[in-house]
């Protein structure tokens, strides 16, 4: 309990001395935020490099990460978690049918690319509009309770939609088998040959377009896709930013440490959260048509309450309530599913070869549980970890590992001002 | 009206699982004030309680002497693999243990049930009682995965057949009972069984809780921890029992589930979500009110089902479910019998 008054404390201090800097910044951002989106920028864009750091061809490749289908799934389930947290970080109401917002998305964009063009801004834009109309309509629902029947209620929303687009809306949805773009699909805006299959595009730039450059034994691939999606996320970065320090990121987090209070003070925190669960809802719809954008097609699964869980799994790992968190989460995340989920036994004696083979056989039985397939457990034993030791995710890690350096250093230079600390810390 | 007849009795067995589980659930809230998200993982831990005693029974080893499927010196598969338990009762005795396995899993899991929730209760929860719920979902939400992905890697993705007796795989004409043409209202004898032994857990939870020093003693707690506290009395340690208990109900109902359905490993996932919205109808905390709407909700589920509705509602069997649930949150917070004041804003 104390720890949560602190924090409030220390959250409601650092708005208000940005908003004295306001003007003052670039792009409004303060010095801080400026450093972390400009980081957050970098890191993005050279992602094909940064991703890739091992040659082709060597042990380690396997590890690479940088080729356009995960560099993808990143930004996109980054955009995902980014929504997500505006939701839970802020205001603290737990959503387990984010996934359904996604999966209205998705729809929405794959029938634009179906019907109008296979540009896939209309198709985007789309997604973003019908996901916060559903938003709208869920969330003026479901957030007339709070807590854990808020979490139901959503739950309940998200399986009623899947329930509902895997059986009775299967002229819309597609059904099991779900939609594809497919040869008979005539878009209006589009020339097509009479049995061409479409393929969505940015203004006549394929998303599959890659320019493959390799230095040396290293190969990096720079997809048009994946710079598209980079964009998006990074301009939903940057407005989640601006979100957090506003007068109205002030509100939300009010509503979280406190809404008892609120509403005693005479006022109604219910617009404020539902426009929370709306623009989050957006986020959402906004990773959906991405998906869709980078890969047309949509199933039902994709709205099902465990991939809801996901989210919530990314943004919990990552740090809820921080700007960068979710973003790490949904890296972390991803990156396992595809790249651990890949080593398996051989590869593991491979690793251990050095070793005796007694232990070598040893400690590959030992692991063998936790990769491969097993990728899942990894995920639920580090997500139980962090919730149970590390409440503010990998960025509370990471502040606390910074913490110690910082201590040590002041112990170095001045004794005084270390015993000063300690004193501070038995109090 | 025999269809209605039908679809009641076909509903009555899943409600029996919606309520075992339910009551189990509620039993967790109402004592230690924790949401069990990995509530679904302990009735899956329960189903594999029976996959692993069926297993255990039919170990055997290979009997040189005996080469019964040999025709002109051609054996099929190999030689017979003898089960240890045919060879040290008999053929016949040691037969009817094996087919007996599902009912002789309640006597493995009791036990195996109880030492898995102690160890959660202690190992685990125990140190949530003070953080939000949103948290205790959280960690529970974890910890259901690990289970899950413990049970996916030693018994495989697929599901496992477990057949109930022979003696009750037979199905049973119930419209000839009331007066109704033979063969309009067969339902399954184990689906029967099932219910029957839904309604003897559930008998004896109540009436541990209402005829029982022990008993009374907890629901003491469930009313006012702390006084009960006050009084000297180590209501924690009850409480970890009343866990024990309630993660016995939820595998029991495991157990005697697998002839339904096979168990595979998400199985408890599956009935997770659903038996959330019946505690949330029924009212969170309130044990009668948990079974009450499991069976309501059971019901409610094989009734949607029906063509005749489906006809006039397509697709209202597969949300029925949610949409009472969220009838009743927005008009009825509380849930059918929850106390005023529970949960509540």
């Amino acid at each position: 309990m104390t720890d949560q008054t602190t924090d409030t404390r220390m959250d409601a201090t650092r708005p208000r001395a940005s908003a004295a800097h306001k003007s003052s910044g670039l792009l409004g951002l303060t010095g801080k935020d400026l450093g972390l989106f400009i980081i957050v920028a970098l890191l993005t864009i050279l992602a094909p490099f940064i991703l890739n750091p091992f040659p082709e061809g060597s042990a380690l490749a396997q590890f690479n990460g940088g080729y356009p289908d995960l560099m993808q799934r990143f930004v996109i389930f980054g955009i995902f978690a980014i929504g997500f947290n505006i939701l839970f970080g802020l205001t603290g109401y737990l959503s387990f049918g984010h996934a359904a917002f996604l999966g209205v998305g998705s729809y929405a964009a794959i029938w634009m690319m179906k019907l109008l063009t296979l540009n896939v801004i209309p198709a985007i834009i789309m997604s973003i509009v019908f996901a916060g109309i559903f938003a709208l309509v869920v969330g003026y629902i479901s957030l007339r309770r709070s807590g854990i029947y808020f979490s139901i209620l959503t739950l309940a929303f998200a399986q009623m939609s899947y329930a509902l687009a895997y059986s009775v809306l299967t002229p819309i949805t597609g059904g099991e088998t779900g939609l594809q773009l497919k040869a008979t699909d005539t878009p209006l805006l589009s020339n097509l040959g009479p049995t061409e299959i479409g393929r969505a595009n940015f203004f006549g730039v394929d998303m599959r377009a890659s320019y493959e450059m390799a230095i040396g034994d290293w190969l990096f691939t720079f997809n048009a896709g994946y710079y598209i999606a980079a964009v998006f996320m990074l301009l939903s970065f940057y407005l989640a930013i601006r979100l957090f320090r506003s007068p109205f990121g002030m509100m939300l987090r009010a509503v979280k440490s406190n809404q008892q209070r609120m509403n005693y003070t005479g006022l109604n925190s219910r617009p404020y959260t539902l426009a929370a669960f709306v623009i989050s809802g957006m986020y959402a719809g906004l990773a959906g048509g991405l998906m869709v954008a980078m890969d047309t097609q949509v199933g039902p699964e994709r709205m099902f309450w465990t991939a809801s869980g996901e989210v919530v799994l990314m943004t919990i790992l990552g740090g809820a309530g921080t700007l960068i968190g979710p973003v790490l989460g949904a890296g972390m995340i991803k990156y396992m599913e595809n790249i651990v989920s890949k080593i398996n036994d051989g590869i593991l004696h491979q690793w251990f070869a050095f070793m005796p083979d007694g232990i070598e056989d040893f400690l590959v039985f030992v692991i063998h549980p936790f990769i491969g397939k097993g990728w899942h457990l990894t995920l639920g034993l580090l997500f139980m970890l962090v919730v149970i030791f590390l409440p503010g995710g990998l960025v509370e890690g990471g502040q606390r590992i910074a913490s110690v350096f910082r201590r040590k250093e002041t112990k170095t230079s001045t004794v005084e001002k270390s015993a000063a600390e300690q004193q501070q810390h038995s109090e | 009206m025999d269809g209605l007849i039908l679809q009641i009795l076909n509903g009555l067995d899943k409600g029996s699982a919606y309520a075992l589980i339910a009551l189990g659930l509620t039993l967790i809230f109402g004592t230690l004030g924790v949401v069990n998200f990995a509530h679904g993982a302990l009735f899956m831990i329960g189903a594999f309680c029976a996959v692993t005693l069926q297993r255990i029974l039919n170990l055997g080893f290979v009997d040189e002497g005996a080469t019964s499927s040999s025709v002109g010196g051609f054996s099929f598969g190999g030689a017979q693999e003898t089960p240890y338990v045919e060879h040290w009762f008999g053929e016949a005795v040691g037969g009817t243990i094996i087919d007996w396995s599902v009912p002789l899993a309640i006597l493995f899991a009791i036990p195996v049930m109880m030492l898995v929730g102690i160890a959660m209760e202690r190992g685990l929860i125990k140190h949530f009682y003070k953080r939000p719920h949103a948290d205790q979902i959280l960690v529970t939400f974890g910890l259901a995965i690990v289970l899950q992905e413990v049970v996916k890697f030693y018994f495989g993705a697929n599901p496992i057949p477990t057949p109930a007796p022979d003696a009750f795989t037979g199905s049973f004409d119930f419209g000839v009972l009331i007066g109704y043409d033979p063969f309009t209202i067969v339902y399954p004898y184990w689906r029967l069984v099932y219910f029957v032994f839904a309604m003897v857990i559930i008998a004896a939870v109540f009436g541990f809780l209402q005829f029982t020093t022990f008993g009374m003693v907890v629901r003491a707690g469930m009313a006012d921890r702390e006084t009960v506290g006050l009084l000297g009395i180590d209501i924690d340690k009850r409480f970890t029992i009343m866990f024990a208990i309630a993660a016995c109900v939820a595998g029991l109902a495991g157990v005697m589930y697998t002839p339904i359905n096979s168990p595979n490993y998400h199985m408890g996932m599956d009935f997770l979500v659903l038996s959330f919205v019946v505690v949330v109808v029924g009212g969170m905390g309130s044990l009668p009110g948990a079974v009450l709407a499991g069976f309501l909700l059971g019901i409610l589920e094989s009734f949607a089902s029906m063509a005749e509705v489906i006809d006039i509602v397509p697709g209202i069997n597969q949300i029925i479910i949610y949409l009472v649930a969220i009838v009743i949150l927005l008009t009825r917070p509380r849930g059918l019998m929850g106390r005023k004041g529970v949960m509540e804003e």
